[in-house]
């Protein structure tokens, strides 16, 4: 029973199902006329003021119409009454004599002035006289036998000249048509009502033809605006489009287009102040161009002016260096510091000069498919002399087919060089893992260190440029403070990341991750930035 | 080498040309200097040297057109001392025929080695024949006479290009890696600038392939390297 009843109130499931998928089709098929409407002003305004138009044509007709209607309904209402009034003087005249109804001679004098009253042009078409108790009527003989309505009657009855508004169908008439009835009771000695049937074909004609009228004007004038409106807006809409488009090709680099500047009206002067921002816009951007050339044209000159004398002073210290041998103690140790300062100079120099091809948007990317897993094994091979003079184990582990990806070889060599080189000089002697793993999309190298590792807060500032973890810590190899700044710089380059993770005395974490197809950004790593799930979580520093 | 080797040294820096100098003679070369790019070319016919080392920036013609110069003359073997470590820079040097390059300041003995290595060379007397292609696309390499002929007709290569091309015919379809390239051909190690051996495998396709835009004789297998051979 509940079930019966929980169905009906539920009613059948069709009609919800249909009706949502019409309106969704609905939904559908206006949603073009829909954007359209939204992105076009012109349409907007044409259209807004189409329905404005139209609402305001609508009302003003109705008005015009009701009372030219009633104008001409009251003027017929009034002659009526009058001409009634006039032709019951002229019935009262013929029929005061009569004091019964059962006058025979009654009958048919009423039907002569019936006759009179219709002939006479003056007068309504149809007439209808009779005495008050109904016992003789007598009508036109084209009258065909209509009657007033019984509402009509009654206000006669009463003494009154009334009238009414009514359908009525005469002879030779195919259909009901409108007609005014007027009736008017004649106090003689037997009591009279006289009506008198006026039609209203010329008034409706009149305010058909008025109607008709009215409808073309209004039709006319909604059209009119619409073009109006259409025809404003496109004067305004024209050169707003203009600047849209000018504006488009603006931001795609094309800086020399402007907008066409045509009178002195509000337009106008759009597009000329328009025209100055492009013109401040492409001077501005000209002289940032200009200076950041200056700035790459600066540094290829700072940097062939110092290399040239500086590779001189290098092979002169050399040369020296190798015959230190032979100088006194003191000539020979002044050799080996001018030797070793001479590699921490042309370090620095070389990135000085890496950071500030960086920083003025230089620095470019050679892309080749490589093996990333080689040059991880080549850096290792190459900072083996460095890992046995600190007597740590570097160990490398990779997966077993070959990790290929679309990175510049030289600068993924020298972020791998820089990051093995760190752990060693901080691993303590203790080993140095180098972890490669791959997803779908991106390659990741881990250099894992067991050495000092990372006080709090330290993790994000490994990156940062001449920051060091420990300023009173003696560098082996005497580092630029530089390195990992310029690691990130390279990472950020190949649209990758570098992070790093570290607790102190469990050891830093440092991974690098790059896309494997150039071009494309790192979103997640294949491998975790976590030391080894021991105690607590490590804090990490990300910086992409 | 018997004879002391020639070194032709373009540079317009005197004093970074006069310590060149006592090194090169220091390391027993016989070193000639010219300051001018204008007057190198002249040099060059002068002294016919066995190796060139050229300054890209030079006044005058700069050392990428006399790189062009000479290698309009002559295939030998070109040291590019740059001071200019930008990518751009130094592809355009190797492009324009250098075979090799040094970013300056640089250690004396990075370039001595890079010297020797230009200069190593005709120790093959074995006499071998190598072969890769088809009828109709086929290489002959004579190693120790140092001649190469494409579909019967003489081919001028460079040492180096001749090099990298033994290096790849001796052991047709085995892949490459650029780095191993880097090791046989130009003798470094442990080094990923494979820009050198990009810019000579274009520079050898453009000699010896009908369409170095789709090689047949010498293949790019991506991501690892290139190899040598149809197939």
């Amino acid at each position: 029973m509940a079930q019966v009843q929980d169905r009906l109130r539920r009613g059948p499931e069709w009609p919800g199902r249909l009706g949502r998928s019409v309106a969704r089709t609905a939904d559908r098929a206006s949603r073009p006329l829909m954007a359209r409407f939204r992105a076009s002003l012109q349409l907007r305004v044409v259209s807004s003021t189409l329905i404005a138009s139209t609402i305001l044509v609508l009302i003003f007709s109705f008005v015009v119409a009701g009372s030219v209607t009633s104008g001409l309904l009251d003027e017929r209402q009034d002659t009526a009454v009058e001409e009634i009034e006039n032709a019951a003087e002229r019935a009262a005249e013929q029929l005061g004599t009569y004091t019964s109804s059962s006058d025979t001679a009654l009958a048919s004098a009423m039907q002569q002035i019936v006759n009179e009253l219709t002939e006479d042009p003056v007068y309504a078409p149809y007439i209808m006289l009779r005495t008050a108790n109904g016992d003789v009527a007598k009508t036109h003989p084209a009258s065909g036998g209509q009657t007033p309505s019984e509402n009509l009657q009654k206000a006669v009855a009463g003494g009154k000249v009334a009238s009414q508004y009514g359908d009525f169908t005469f002879e030779g008439d195919d259909e009901a048509k409108p007609y005014l009835v007027v009736g008017t009771y004649i106090d003689l000695n037997i009591p009279y009502e006289l009506y008198a049937f006026y039609p209203l074909d010329s008034q409706q004609e009149a305010i058909s033809l008025l109607r008709t009228n009215l409808a073309l004007a209004g039709v006319a004038l909604v059209l009119l605006l619409g073009v109006i409106a259409a025809l404003v807006t496109r004067l305004v809409v024209t050169p707003v489009r203009e600047a849209a488009r000018t504006s488009q090709r603006l931001a795609a680099g094309l800086l020399h287009e402007r907008m066409e500047v045509r009178g002195s009206d509000d337009l106008a002067r759009l597009a000329g102040s328009f025209n100055l921002m492009a013109e401040n816009l492409q001077r501005q951007i000209g002289r940032l161009e200009e200076m950041s050339m200056m700035q790459r044209r600066f540094t290829s000159d700072v940097s062939h002016e110092l290399r040239t004398p500086l590779a001189t002073i290098r092979m002169a210290a050399d040369l020296l260096y190798d015959n230190r041998d032979d100088f006194d103690p003191v000539t020979k140790r002044s050799t080996e510091l001018l030797q070793h300062e001479i590699d921490r100079f042309e370090d620095l120099l070389q990135e000085l000069l890496e950071i500030s091809r960086f920083d003025s948007g230089f620095a470019s990317l050679e892309v080749d498919a490589v093996d990333v897993g080689r040059i991880a094994d080549d850096v290792v091979a190459g900072l083996s002399h460095l890992a046995g003079e600190c007597g740590v184990q570097v160990a490398v582990t990779k997966p077993a087919r070959r990790v290929i990806a679309e990175v510049d070889p030289r600068r993924v060599q020298r972020i791998l060089r820089n990051l093995v080189s760190n752990a060693i000089e901080h691993a303590e002697s203790r080993p140095v893992e180098i972890t490669l793993a791959e997803s779908d999309t991106a390659v990741a190298v881990a250099v894992r260190d067991h050495g000092v590792g990372l006080k709090p807060g330290h993790a994000d500032r490994v990156f940062d440029r001449f920051w060091r973890a420990d300023p009173s810590r003696n560098r082996k190899t005497g580092g630029t403070g530089l390195g990992l700044a310029i690691s990130l710089e390279d990472a950020k380059l190949h649209g990758g990341t570098l992070q790093a993770t570290g607790e102190p005395g469990e050891g830093t974490l440092i991974v690098l991750t790059l896309p494997l197809q150039s071009g494309n950004r790192v979103i997640t790593s294949p491998i975790p930035l976590r030391l080894e799930e021991k105690r607590k979580e490590a804090p990490h520093a990300t910086q992409d | 080498m018997s004879m002391r080797a020639r070194v032709l040294v373009v540079d317009d820096d005197p004093a970074l040309a006069e310590m060149l100098g006592i090194i090169l003679r220091t390391e027993g070369f016989t070193p000639t200097f010219v300051t001018d790019g204008e007057k190198a070319l002249a040099a060059f016919k002068e002294h016919r040297p066995d190796i060139v080392l050229l300054d890209l920036m030079l006044p005058g013609m700069s050392g990428i057109d006399v790189a062009k110069a000479i290698r309009g003359e002559s295939g030998v073997p070109i040291v590019m001392l740059t001071a200019k470590s930008d990518t751009v820079d130094i592809v355009l040097g190797l492009e324009s025929g250098a075979d090799d390059y040094i970013v300056k300041p640089f250690k004396p003995k990075e370039l001595v080695a890079r010297i020797r290595a230009r200069l190593r060379r005709g120790d093959d007397v074995t006499p071998e024949r190598l072969e890769i292609g088809k009828p109709g696309l086929q290489v002959q390499i004579d190693v120790p006479a140092h001649q190469v002929t494409l579909n019967g007709a003489e081919v001028k290569l460079t040492p180096l290009e001749f090099d990298l091309l033994v290096a790849l015919a001796r052991k047709p379809r085995q892949v490459f890696t650029r780095q191993v390239l880097l090791e046989q051909v130009w003798g470094y190690r442990h080094s990923a600038d494979t820009r050198l051996v990009n810019v000579h495998v274009q520079r050898l396709r453009a000699k010896i392939e009908p369409d170095p835009e789709r090689p047949q004789l010498i293949q790019t297998v991506r991501g690892v390297g290139y190899k040598a051979g149809l197939g």
